[in-house]
């Protein structure tokens, strides 16, 4: 069993999905349950689908020094740096620890893998890279991390955590573990992944994806829409801000079971969960909101609610919010931890969007429309290819187990 | 800075020299060990998996079955940090000529063993682990950066941990961006304590410039051609009697290692 372990300040956060960028716009798109979902407009051949796109990308530029890292995914990670004064937060940060003090650790399924596809659609005549895609740090997985450590001038430990759709959930237990050791005083987490061919084809040859928007746990959901998404959060010690909402536990655990199938009974996702409530010291009757990883696949829905319903007592509410944004795989952790994060901070339970007629599978636990009720502790689902689970833990500031 | 402490209870190591730690163990000892089969045996890997399985998965199981077995710990248990800079490049090459040809062609399979857990997955479904498994990569600080993970997750929760950093061969265009000129793959079974099967202790510290300490011929050469091979140094020092080194953890910052021998 894991040892309880003592809770961190999660002091700056920020999500830009297409909801909008910044957390006032994704509040706004969560009140008024307005999805982000568009007609697929941005694969490179057409494939009839949804996707979850963020407006503006292709019109961020970045500052000049950062100029070689230019790709779409660096764009996005770098507009969603610069929502809710989080690069003035890192800055404050980097002031007060040291810029080794602080980690920076960044989920990604695919990094910029879209230059990638690029610089194949347009190899030149001898079959190479043309010149200006001959950028090696941005044709490889680390792309992301390495041109946020850039951008925020942050010189301690860094790492990509690429465990597909868990990978940005992941990163707070690796923050917390370095934090812990006195290896680091703060970190940086997040994640970012970019709409581009290979998740949109990709998902569409295992035939996962959905022809029309996303119907997370409907009776009727016939597969995903995928989206993308950067978030961010700044995780320190509770000593530095008291008054800042925590990051309880998380929980990590493997299926062992198959590379695209999730265990029939949900137990990587159980143990993954079970950890997470006794890190923070939690029975699950205490949690109020549970943000579930929700695709609107077959299997992940009718796994995940068959969990629900055997973990939690009724009064905890239950959604998925990838009707709003759609499924943005390396990003899904970071985007649904603020949203879980949100929930604590306005007392707003997400209403299941997409779920217009409700899978009997689901228990009476699930949120179908927008709840309005105090939430003090929240969690996150994020699971992923090959197996791989994770379980975050939040709560308002000041809570007590 | 604090420092971190370990104990080594197994090395896995495969290259197109280098059967296993054993052969570098004699190749730093003067002798010319046998060069293994051209495809790394992953023995752990059920056949019928075995002979699927991409080139990446392979080399990363092979080490990591040899480590466990040195170790004699139970795969099952083992949390699992698998590290690669550049993934399935082979894959990567595959997807991305495929996309720019005839998208709706891809292949399904390729493409779910084109995420970066992939290897850790296959081993995790095949070994029965239920643990925390990861997969991780910082270009060519993947092995420090793994290193420092497993570390960490050693001693923040007092449990074994697996490590695996392995890169194949570069292939099609995308080779002109990774310059893996071949592939290498390594392995270390980590404990927070010292026990009966510690081969040697890791005394690990933050803090240097990120440096890679000088090699021998033809070592240097290797980790030219593999950012895996950066775990050379340590692997050298594991095969021998011990001293330190230095590896990069991220583009600004270095790890020094103080190794032990205590077998």
């Amino acid at each position: 069993m894991p040892i309880l372990m003592t809770p961190l300040a999660v002091t700056a956060y920020t999500a830009t999905s297409a909801m909008g960028s910044g957390l006032a716009a994704q509040l706004d798109a969560l009140e008024h349950a307005r999805s982000g979902l568009r007609p697929n407009d941005i694969s490179s051949a057409p494939l009839a689908c949804w996707v979850g796109r963020v407006d503006g990308v292709e019109d961020v530029v970045l500052p000049a020094a950062l100029g070689a890292w230019d790709c779409r995914n660096n764009r996005l990670a770098w507009l969603g740096l610069n929502q809710d004064g989080f690069l003035e937060r890192v800055h404050a940060a980097r002031t007060r620890y040291g810029a080794d003090r602080v980690a920076l650790l960044l989920g990604t399924s695919t990094a910029s893998i879209g230059a990638t596809e690029e610089a194949y659609r347009r190899l030149d005549a001898d079959g190479g890279f043309a010149d200006d895609m001959l950028r090696p740090a941005i044709h490889a997985p680390h792309s992301l991390a390495a041109f946020v450590a850039a951008a925020l001038e942050l010189a301690g430990p860094c790492l990509t955590v690429s465990t597909a759709c868990s990978s940005s959930a992941k990163v707070f237990a690796s923050a917390e573990r370095m934090i812990r050791l006195g290896l680091v005083d703060a970190a940086v987490v997040g994640g970012v992944d970019t709409l581009c061919d290979s998740v949109l084809f990709g998902f569409n040859a295992l035939e996962l994806v959905s022809p029309e928007p996303c119907r997370p746990f409907d009776a009727a959901r016939n597969g995903i829409s995928i989206g993308e998404a950067a978030g961010f959060a700044l995780l320190e010690r509770i000593e530095a801000a008291a008054d800042a909402p925590r990051l309880l536990g998380y929980g990590e655990a493997s299926d062992a079971h198959h590379m695209s199938t999730p265990h029939p009974d949900g137990l990587g996702a159980e143990l993954a969960l079970n950890d997470a409530l006794a890190r923070a010291g939690l029975d699950a009757a205490r949690v109020d909101y549970i943000n579930l990883h929700g695709t609107a696949s077959q299997k992940n829905d009718e796994v995940e609610a068959a969990l629900v319903g055997r973990v939690f007592p009724v009064r905890t509410r239950a959604s998925s919010t990838k009707g709003f944004t759609g499924h943005t795989l390396g990003a899904a952790g970071i985007v649904e931890a603020t949203i879980a994060l949100q929930a604590i901070e306005h007392g707003l339970v997400p209403g299941n969007l997409g779920g217009d007629t409700p899978d009997p599978i689901c228990g009476a636990h699930f949120a179908w429309r927008n709840e309005r009720q105090r939430v003090d502790v929240a969690l996150s689902n994020s699971f992923g290819f090959g197996g791989n689970n994770a379980c975050l833990a939040f709560a308002r500031a000041g809570f007590a187990a | 800075m604090s420092m971190l402490r370990v104990h080594v209870e197994g090395v896995g190591l495969w290259s197109p020299q280098l059967a296993d730690f054993a052969a570098l163990r004699a190749l730093l000892a003067g002798a010319t060990p046998p060069a293994p089969s051209p495809r790394p045996a992953a023995a752990t890997l059920p056949p019928n998996e075995r002979r699927r399985a991409p080139e990446s998965v392979l080399l990363a199981i092979e080490v990591a079955g040899q480590a466990v077995a040195m170790s004699g710990r139970d795969a099952a248990a083992l949390a699992c940090v698998f590290a690669s800079a550049h993934g399935d490049q082979a894959i990567t090459d595959y997807m991305c000529a495929t996309l720019a040809r005839s998208p709706a062609e891809l292949s399904p399979t390729r493409f779910h063993n084109s995420v970066h857990n992939a290897a850790v997955g296959y081993w995790t479904i095949a070994t029965g682990c239920h643990a925390p498994s990861t997969a991780i990569c910082a270009q060519r600080a993947s092995f420090g950066a793994a290193l420092l993970e497993a570390a960490s997750q050693a001693l923040a929760e007092q449990r074994a941990v697996l490590l695996v950093c392995s890169d194949t061969t570069g292939s099609g265009p995308l080779a002109e961006v990774t310059g893996c000129a071949q592939a290498f793959g390594c392995a270390l079974v980590l404990a927070p304590q010292a026990s009966p099967a510690s081969l040697g202790r890791l005394d690990l510290q933050l803090g240097t410039a990120p440096t890679d300490t000088s090699l021998p011929e033809p070592l240097q050469g290797w980790r030219a051609g593999n950012p895996s091979a950066a775990s050379l140094p340590l692997l050298a020092l594991l095969a021998g009697a011990g001293g330190h080194c230095e590896l990069p953890v991220a583009a600004t910052l270095g790890l020094r290692i103080d190794m032990e021998n205590v077998a």
